[in-house]
């Protein structure tokens, strides 16, 4: 399993608040296995397909998170305002945006159980900026992850950003999900 | 100093005298329940964690509910419930409501208070967010994951960061006539944000609360999660007591509040003085009185799901919809198999309430989450396009019960009712004041 808190680069997609877990990935698809490789790229190929069309890849909007009948994402980094991931509990929240191509997400706030399942699962990493940068950064932005600092540095408008340290759950993050860090810790056997 | 009932919970479950919210803590679970839609992969995920023979570790405490995708031709839905079923045949567990059987119930959230499972001072986990609403026991319940589930299957435990909590105290004797619960939660909400109490537990209080049956403090709790709350909890009292034991025989200890346990924040309500809300779209936060929003014209009118289909909001809405041609297309989908053989037996003025809702031209689904959440394209009542709809759900954000082009209103059962009847938003107080509820 990869270490989640490693250097991460790619473009970035910009969201507002509050995108709430059925704009991730609408119920109607929550049927599909996760585990059978073809039927775990719909989960791709729907991320993010219940955002509406003027809040999809901001500040302009109207850009699809995924092109035509791909199953991956050009994009590898989230920026979002407030409360990211709200609503339920369906881990295929954070899994469908592993599975499209996301590495990290950057928002000031994320509803809880979308982030505890991020970490948990081992998906992908939920970076706490300081401050709302959903205005700083423009969707296609070259970004940088600076996991020692940490900070997210901007290529394409030459800033950089701080981010919070990830705290409490680091260890879990860095062992690459829940399991790992239990077997790391004695919880459960190897 | 004291603690709170969640802190307490908390402490007893991870072994400590004492925990402060910020403590990490590993907590020993009580019940985990999981349904159709989270429990496939979370048993994919125990199997490939713990090995394809595992065992769950304790066989009495897993509950399997399955109730979101039951009435649809869905083939990858069905295959999920078949996949429920071998997994509790291989396992033999006992609490399996398998779906088309006489076991099968409905909503999972309202079918573990049914069958016993919420029970006062102990921890509930389940896949779903609404898992909340257990807290109306006076039990720690919240919402998680496939892989925190796959987690407590093999090891009866996880990690919980002990939540501070938020108090709302409720002054009134008891609920005004034209006013349910959900009334009270959609105006918290619309206080305090969709992210006013993140990480944190709301925990509702007061005479006002004591005034209320188990199913309106079941909605009250219900809604936590709309406002990012990781639990809700109501103090357990001789209501709690009266209804849990006739459910089961289980052994329980609740537990209270100390007199000096420390809150994040104090909220005071007056329910006297408090009005039927609405949420408008596309947020739980987006409020407004449905005084101001009367005559907003709708398409189509829902009652049902966790928050508003249990037999107390039907029987509100039976008593404004009694004797009414409705001018909009209603839906009417009972929580549980329980509460539609209540909609049989339970009358209002002699009229049992399936029959009130046929003459008005409703129509009647089967017990299960159906269009609260989209779900496949078949689903009863499912928002297929640019329609306008009032509802008794719990959340109206974009596309949640189907379509992106939708609108969904939340309001109370009495307002969804007095809506339908008008087709437009209504205030129900112009019904409740000529009509014997």
């Amino acid at each position: 399993m990869t270490t989640k808190s490693a250097h991460i680069a790619g473009k970035a997609f910009v969201l507002g608040k509050n995108v709430d877990t059925d704009q991730i990935i609408p119920a109607a698809h929550l049927v599909y296995s996760l585990t059978d490789p073809e039927e775990r790229k719909l989960y791709g190929k729907y991320a993010l397909s219940g955002v509406p069309s003027s809040e999809s890849g901001l500040p302009n909007g109207n850009i699809p998170f995924i092109n035509g009948d791909a199953c991956e994402s050009e994009y590898s980094i989230i920026v979002a305002s407030d409360n990211f991931g709200c609503g339920s509990s369906r881990e295929h929240a954070p899994a469908c945006l592993e599975i499209a191509g996301i590495k990290a997400i950057i928002s000031p706030s994320y509803a809880r159980i979308f982030y505890r399942n991020s970490v948990d699962g081992g998906f992908l990493t939920p970076y706490e900026s300081v401050g709302d940068l959903s205005e700083a950064v423009q969707t296609g932005d070259e970004l940088e992850i600076d996991p020692a600092i940490p900070a997210l540095v901007n290529h394409t408008q030459n800033t950089s950003h701080r981010l919070k340290p990830l705290g409490s759950v680091a260890d879990i993050v860095n062992a690459g999900g829940i399991f790992a860090y239990a077997r790391e810790t004695g919880m459960v056997p190897k | 100093m004291g603690m709170t009932l969640t802190e307490k919970i908390l402490a007893r479950h991870s072994g400590r005298e004492h925990v402060n919210p910020g403590d990490t803590v590993w907590v020993d679970v009580d019940v985990l329940m999981t349904h159709d839609v989270c429990g496939p992969p979370a048993i994919s995920i125990f199997q490939r964690e713990f090995g394809e023979n595992a065992r769950v570790w304790d066989r009495e405490k897993l509950v399997i509910i399955p109730d979101h995708y039951i009435f649809t031709n869905d083939k990858f839905a069905n295959r999920n419930v078949d996949i429920l079923r071998a997994f509790a045949a291989e396992q033999d567990l006992p609490h399996f409501y398998d779906v088309g059987t006489d076991r099968y119930k409905g909503v999972c959230h309202v079918a573990l208070p049914e069958e016993g499972f919420t029970r006062p001072g102990e921890v509930l986990f389940g896949t779903d967010s609404h898992t909340c609403t257990a807290g109306a026991f006076g039990q720690f319940a919240t919402g998680i994951g496939n892989t925190d589930a796959a987690f407590i299957m093999g090891t009866g435990k996880l990690w919980v960061k002990v939540p501070e909590t938020m108090r709302f105290v409720f002054g009134g004797a008891s609920l005004p006539p034209y006013l349910m619960a959900k009334d009270i939660i959609l105006r918290i909400i619309g206080d305090i944000g969709v992210d006013g109490a993140t990480y944190r537990t709301m925990e509702f209080a007061g005479e006002g609360v004591k005034a209320m049956t188990m199913e309106d403090r079941m909605t009250l709790t219900n809604m936590a999660i709309e406002a990012g709350g990781k639990n809700g909890v109501v103090e357990p009292d001789q209501i709690t007591e009266k209804y849990v034991k006739a459910r089961t025989d289980k052994l329980y200890e609740p537990v209270y509040s100390d007199p000096d346990a420390h809150y994040h924040s104090e909220y005071f309500y007056n329910l006297e003085e408090m009005v039927p809300m609405v949420a408008k779209p596309h947020s739980p936060d987006n409020k407004a009185t449905a005084e101001e929003l009367e005559g907003v014209k709708l398409d189509r009118a829902y009652i049902g799901s966790c928050t508003g289909g249990k037999l107390s909001d039907f029987r509100a809405a039976a008593g404004i919809i009694r004797g009414n041609k409705l001018k909009i297309d209603t839906y009417i989908v009972p929580a549980t198999t329980e509460i539609a053989r209540g909609l049989e037996t339970e009358t209002l003025l002699g009229t049992p309430l399936i029959e009130i809702f046929r003459e008005a031209g409703c129509k009647i689904g089967n017990a299960s989450c159906a269009a609260c959440l989209g779900g496949p394209s078949d689903t009863f009542g499912r928002l297929n396009q640019e329609e306008v709809c009032i509802s008794t759900t719990n959340r109206n954000y974009p596309g949640r019960m189907g379509s992106k082009a939708a609108r969904v209103y939340l309001a109370s059962p009495y307002t969804v009712a007095a809506s339908a009847v008008t087709g437009v938003i209504t205030d129900p107080r112009v019904f409740i004041q000529e009509t014997v509820i």
